[in-house]
């Protein structure tokens, strides 16, 4: 497996709009190989989209058990993904490896349920939340050539999260 | 190239900002860590400039600014070194019904252990007889989170205000 490298902004290629895979062969499952080896290799670790390695198809990879052990669905393969339902909203604060040293406020939904391919073209449904749901919509973005730049709020915003204070 | 802590304060009005900032780049300064926001009827700034030349250069490109919009401009020079701070790791939100008092009780339970603020924010708000007073307060606490709510949750009896905190944690994906 081979460590691929990463594009960063202000890099053209990441406001990309990624094509959809259609072809689901051993190249492309050499390709996801290599994808996971770079998002493990990665500063974050958790998470990596095709167009971050300057390949523009709708791949995606996330794997928070480094952050929730095995409280969520380990290493997801996420091909051609859509978001079907979403709930709740929550701001959090992220970073990105396309965007080095910089870290800023996004809100994203708290629960969402995606649907996707597996490498074997095979259809696959998770449902994820917290942390898990921020990391597969922020990988989702990149897809449509969106960075968590373009979704930043102001630290303001936290005030109007009012059902988490928890008396 | 050396760095100074730049203040600003005027009547609010449209352009400002354009002008201060026109100034600065005519003068070859570059503008770092920057707050600008009313407060009140006045806009303030205060931020961080590299600049080229000398001081006075620089307060001699504001001079037209001063003027013109009525400004008071106030120039420190600072160390161009920054010191090494910890980042902010908590977040703090309290509002309530506004009444003298909220902040420094807030303040003087974070002080008490060791949590040094990064940045606050707060505005008042609401009806002449229903003031509401919201804040937003950012720093780090040495000893982390569960310290923090132990410092300033009792104060929601004492002071009658919503008091939430929340970690900051910057996720890299």
């Amino acid at each position: 497996m081979t460590v691929l490298s990463i594009l960063t902004y202000p890099d053209p290629r990441l406001q990309r709009k990624a094509e959809a895979v259609t072809t689901f062969d051993d190249a492309l499952r050499q390709f996801v190989d290599d994808l996971t080896e770079t998002m493990y290799a990665g500063p974050g670790g958790v998470g990596i989209a095709a167009p971050q390695v300057d390949r523009h198809q709708r791949i995606v990879v996330v794997d928070v058990r480094s952050k929730l052990g095995d409280n969520c669905h380990g290493l997801m393969v996420l091909i051609n993904p859509e978001l079907v339902a979403w709930e709740g909203m929550a701001v959090g604060r992220e970073g990105c490896m396309s965007v080095p040293d910089f870290t800023g406020n996004v809100i994203r939904a708290e629960r969402i349920q995606v649907r996707a391919e597996d490498v074997m073209g095979r259809e696959r449904s998770y449902e994820c939340e917290g942390f898990e749901a921020r990391a597969v919509q922020h990988e989702m973005d990149h897809l449509d050539g969106f960075l968590f730049l373009d979704r930043l709020v102001s630290r303001k915003t936290d005030l109007f999260r009012r059902k988490n204070y928890q008396k | 190239m050396s760095q100074a802590l730049l203040t600003v304060i005027g009547e609010d009005r449209p352009g400002i900002v354009a002008a201060v900032t026109q100034a600065l780049f005519t003068a070859d300064c570059s503008i770092g860590d920057a707050s600008m926001m009313r407060l009140g009827g006045y806009f303030t700034i205060m931020q961080v400039i590299d600049y080229q030349r000398d001081l006075g250069y620089v307060e001699m490109a504001l001079e037209p600014a001063i003027k013109s919009l009525n400004l008071r401009v106030h120039l420190d020079p600072i160390s161009s070194v920054a010191l090494k701070a910890d980042l902010p790791n908590t977040r703090v939100t309290v509002y309530g019904a506004d009444h003298p008092g909220i902040v420094a009780s807030v303040t003087g339970a974070l002080a008490a252990i060791g949590f040094n603020v990064v940045d606050l924010e707060s505005e008042s708000s609401g009806g002449v007889d229903r003031p509401l007073y919201v804040m937003v307060i950012q720093g780090f606490a040495p000893d982390g989170i569960e310290s923090v709510r132990k410092a300033v949750l009792p104060l929601r009896e004492k002071e009658g205000v919503e008091v939430g905190v929340h970690p900051i944690e910057a996720a890299v994906f």
